[in-house]
């Protein structure tokens, strides 16, 4: 098991080398030029110039990014250009806010998901069964900020039922964190309705019917614990997938967390911002998938890691 | 106890109406008897036990009858009211216990809620009853296996625990699925042993389902046979097997093979020899758990050595994990082995490519499930002539007229070649692939187990077709099954296989009735005979025996095994504590 772990934390380190290096050379690509967005429009060439200097931006793309990395090992994600102060404490403010939202977010998908999903199985074929799929497709092929700004709009604006964004206790997370749950619920439903009506078939379900268990019991204890097994591995993919969406999402609804520093810094070409943003996130989406694999690992006896 | 009256089931098949599978059953069960159902596949069997506990498919229904058990219809009571007997009074195990038991919960969990949800016991009594039964079914090393999950268990040891599950109540009624079906047939005898005692323990009523007409004498009292949904025989055990009445049971009766029966097959030893094989071995790499950790390997077959020569069958049997069918797949080259083989003079090992291509013509082979062997997308046809498209033998016109041949030769119509599998019968489709393997015209085939899917009607007419191609083409075979009976009727020479090794060959006379290595006899003692008056006592087979664990370190050498001639041509491992093989005495039949 040690073994196996260590092998995948290698894998991680090989992963999130690669995402760096990635990033910072689509940056380098870019033509945006942050030494005059910062110089402003009137200053001089030498000004810019001079700026450019300051900041390193002269150097060669491998240095440059040479220098990133041996700052990265030490944890210094280096300074904003745009607000000065050091890109680890503006994002140490604000990941806390986007935590929250993440895992209330998956935690609504997976509530409304799953039940969803069990109801499906169950009445299987039904117009009921029919109607949940279609709407778990409606849910997944839903651009997030339009049915963010729709949700906003009827929720808090039209029936004022929640306050119209930003960020404070849990009134303010609940009308967010439930709309992101039902859009990517969908994906769940689907998977846990085959998985269910896979398990259902299985010989064993009909050995425990034969004990005389009641119908709740057998679904509860033996039918869902095992289809629930492929469910795990997908909420590793849905942190990647969460993430990506929140740098919209967050803008929308007003919340103080990195998406919204994210949008901020590309508006502004801020690149350490982007870059230590980038960086987090590939952190948290090969931390979220590890952690999910090794969680199917002891949920299924089954799994032998050695010869995995 | 219970009665089942004209009972009928039908399955609907949506709009285009229901087919009746069951019609007009009608038995019944006595306390401390023992009832079978024989019947072969599609007959109905399983469907009617199903019916008694409530667990149809939704697409059955009930058209008439009624299940009777204490003056209450069971088929008028809800679910509910079902789920309240089902395990307490009336108690189902089923076919496969490979994949009955829940495998996320461990073994002592599941005995425990059937306990606590019937209300007899609660915490640790329950845990202690567990035990109890546990220890009734013959389960070693109790507490370990406790807290066991169910694939850290056998196949027979979960077959065990089924039991124990389905008795803990002490029902009044125990409906056996083809309990022992897929069960080593060592393992089948210490299973209905078991069953036995716990009937005579508990006087519960036995209700078995098999198709295996050796069991049915063993176990029964009263006997239905089914064919077809229909009830063609119902009557005592002694009077079926001594006096059928219907034409349907004599027949099956007939075709059932029966070990000591067959006719004796002429020897081939002057025959030239087509296949010698040579101090065979087939190791699988076991992957490492980490770097550090010693490698090691499964020693699938080690060192075996036989001759099989022209117009001869050679069988090779043995129970599952002993490595018969690793050798037939060996032979072909399909697996990395050592050793030594020679087909019709010419070494096959190390060969590659065309070499190999060449060769393979030689040596074909058949495989155990004829619905999984044959592409579903292809026609007879393609399928059969495939062969001669691979090696160029035949242009379109030429293969055709091949196919047409080959189907005549395996008994099916001509027209077949433009069908596909799906539209053939079991028996057919084994016809199909024997077609396809003497589409090259081999010297040798590879039967691996290629009637164990099959009916036992339709077993006997593949048999006969194998046994006249092998008179009309000089064909020869090497017969891997796990079925003694089945082996004696189209063998001439036998192998036994254990742990990877040959522990006897001779001839059939030789081998299967004057047995004389330990393993052989313990195996030929298993073997159920429909026989009624030859009840067998597998009294000293409940004992379950370890098996050697086949994983050994890289580069072991297994100690050769020396072999004593017992008879001309009859060979013995010697093992360790076996007194002098050549005066062992003969086994009682």
């Amino acid at each position: 098991m040690a073994w196996y772990v260590a092998k995948r934390l290698f894998s991680a380190a090989l992963i999130l080398l690669g995402v760096t290096f990635i990033t910072y050379l689509l940056l380098f690509l870019i033509p945006a030029d942050p030494a005059r967005q910062i110089a402003g429009r009137s200053a001089t060439a030498e000004v810019v110039a001079n700026i450019r200097h300051q900041l390193g931006l002269d150097l060669p793309f491998y240095e440059q990014y040479l220098r990133y990395l041996g700052n990265l090992l030490q944890g210094d994600l280096g300074r904003s250009y745009v607000q000065r102060s050091p890109v680890s404490d503006l994002m140490a403010a604000r990941i806390g806010p986007s935590l929250q939202l993440m895992a209330a977010g998956i935690g609504f998908e997976l509530l409304i998901g799953i039940t969803l999903g069990i109801v499906a199985a169950i009445k299987r074929n039904s117009a009921l069964d029919r109607l949940l799929m279609a709407f778990s497709f409606v849910g997944v092929s839903s651009p997030h900020f339009i049915a963010a700004m729709l949700a906003l709009y009827f929720f808090a604006v039209k029936l004022d039922w929640f306050p119209l964004g930003g960020y404070g206790g849990i009134e303010h997370l609940l009308l967010p964190a439930i709309t992101l749950g039902i859009l990517g619920s969908g994906w769940y439903s689907r998977m846990v309705r085959s998985s269910m009506i896979d398990v259902l078939h299985q010989d064993f379900i009909r050995t425990a019917r034969a004990k005389g268990l009641t119908r709740i019991r057998v679904l509860l204890r033996h039918v869902l614990p095992n289809a629930i097994v492929p469910v795990i591995p997908m909420i590793g993919i849905d942190i990647g997938i969460f993430m990506s969406g929140l740098v919209v999402v967050e803008s929308v609804f007003g919340w103080p967390g990195i998406g919204q520093l994210a949008w901020q810094a590309i508006q502004q070409v801020d690149i350490p911002i982007i870059v230590g943003v980038t960086t987090l996130s590939a952190i948290a989406i090969v931390l979220g998938n590890l952690v999910a694999d090794l969680a199917v690992l002891f949920v299924d006896p089954r799994i032998d890691v050695r010869h995995a | 106890m219970l009665s089942v009256e004209r009972l009928s089931i039908d399955i609907s098949h949506g709009r285009d109406g229901a087919q009746r599978v069951v019609d007009d059953l009608s038995f019944q069960l006595h306390a401390g008897r023992t009832l079978c159902i024989a019947g072969e596949s599609g007959s109905g069997k399983s469907l009617s036990s199903l019916a008694i506990m409530g667990l149809l498919p939704k697409v059955a229904t009930l058209p008439s009858g009624a299940i009777l058990y204490d003056d209450r219809d069971l088929l008028s009571l809800s679910d509910r009211q079902m789920s309240r007997l089902r395990g307490r009074e009336i108690a189902m195990i089923f076919q496969e216990p490979m994949t009955s038991l829940n495998p996320l919960m461990r073994v002592g969990q599941q005995l425990e809620e059937t306990i606590r949800r019937h209300r007899l016991d609660e915490g640790n009594g329950a845990r202690r009853r567990a035990r109890e039964v546990l220890d009734a079914v013959r389960v070693p090393h109790v507490e370990k296996r406790l807290r066991q999950y169910p694939h850290e268990l056998s196949g027979g040891m979960r077959q065990r625990v089924m039991i124990a599950m389905a008795m803990v109540c002490r029902p009044r009624i125990l409906i056996a699925d083809e309990p022992t079906t897929a069960l080593d047939v060592t393992i089948q005898a210490q299973i209905l042993e078991l069953m036995r005692e716990l009937q005579q323990a508990f006087g519960t009523a036995l209700l078995m389902i098999t198709h295996d007409m050796g069991v049915v004498a063993e176990m029964a009292d009263d006997v239905v046979v089914m064919n077809r949904g229909v009830v063609e025989e119902r009557a005592s055990a002694r009077v079926l097997f001594s006096a059928p009445r219907s034409a349907y049971t004599r027949k099956l009766l007939a075709a059932v093979p029966r070990l000591g029966t067959a006719p004796v097959l002429p020897p081939r030893t002057s025959q030239p020899r087509v296949l010698e094989v040579n101090g065979l071995s087939v190791r699988f790499p076991v992957k490492r758990v980490s770097p550090f950790a010693p490698a090691t390997e499964v020693c699938a077959v080690e060192n075996v050595s036989f001759e099989v020569r022209a117009g001869e069958t050679l069988g090779l049997v043995g129970e599952s994990g002993c490595g018969k069918s690793t050798t037939g797949k060996a032979l072909l080259n399909m697996l990395d082995h050592s050793g030594s083989v020679r087909l019709n003079g010419r070494e096959l090992s190390g060969l590659k490519g065309s070499a190999l291509k060449a060769v393979r013509r030689e040596i074909q082979m058949i495989f155990q499930d004829p619905f999984a062997a044959l592409n579903p997308r292809k026609t007879i046809g393609e399928l059969i002539a495939e062969p001669l498209l691979v090696h160029d033998l035949a242009d379109g016109a030429g293969r055709r007229r091949r196919v047409g041949e080959l189907l005549e030769q395996v008994g099916l119509p001509a027209d077949a070649a433009a069908r596909y599998p799906h539209q053939f019968s079991g028996g057919q489709r084994q016809r199909i692939c024997i077609a396809r393997a003497l589409a090259l015209e081999p010297s040798v085939i590879i039967a691996d187990e290629p009637v164990s899917a099959l009916d036992v009607s339709v077993q006997a007419q593949v048999l006969e077709l194998m046994k006249s191609l092998q008179e009309r083409l000089g064909l020869s075979y090497l017969f891997i099954s796990h079925d003694m009976a089945v082996v004696e009727q189209v063998c001439h020479r036998v192998a036994v296989m254990y742990c990877g090794q040959i522990v006897e060959i001779g001839n059939c006379q030789q081998v299967l009735h004057d047995p004389r290595h330990p393993y052989t006899r313990r195996l030929l003692s298993a073997v159920p005979m429909p026989d009624i008056d030859h009840k067998r006592d597998f009294k000293a087979l409940l004992q379950a025996s370890e098996v050697p664990d086949p994983i050994k370190p890289r580069g072991y050498r297994a100690p050769r095994l020396e072999y004593l001639e017992a008879q001309t041509g009859h060979f013995v491992a010697r093992t360790a504590d076996a007194e002098d093989s050549s005066v062992a005495e003969p086994m009682p039949v």
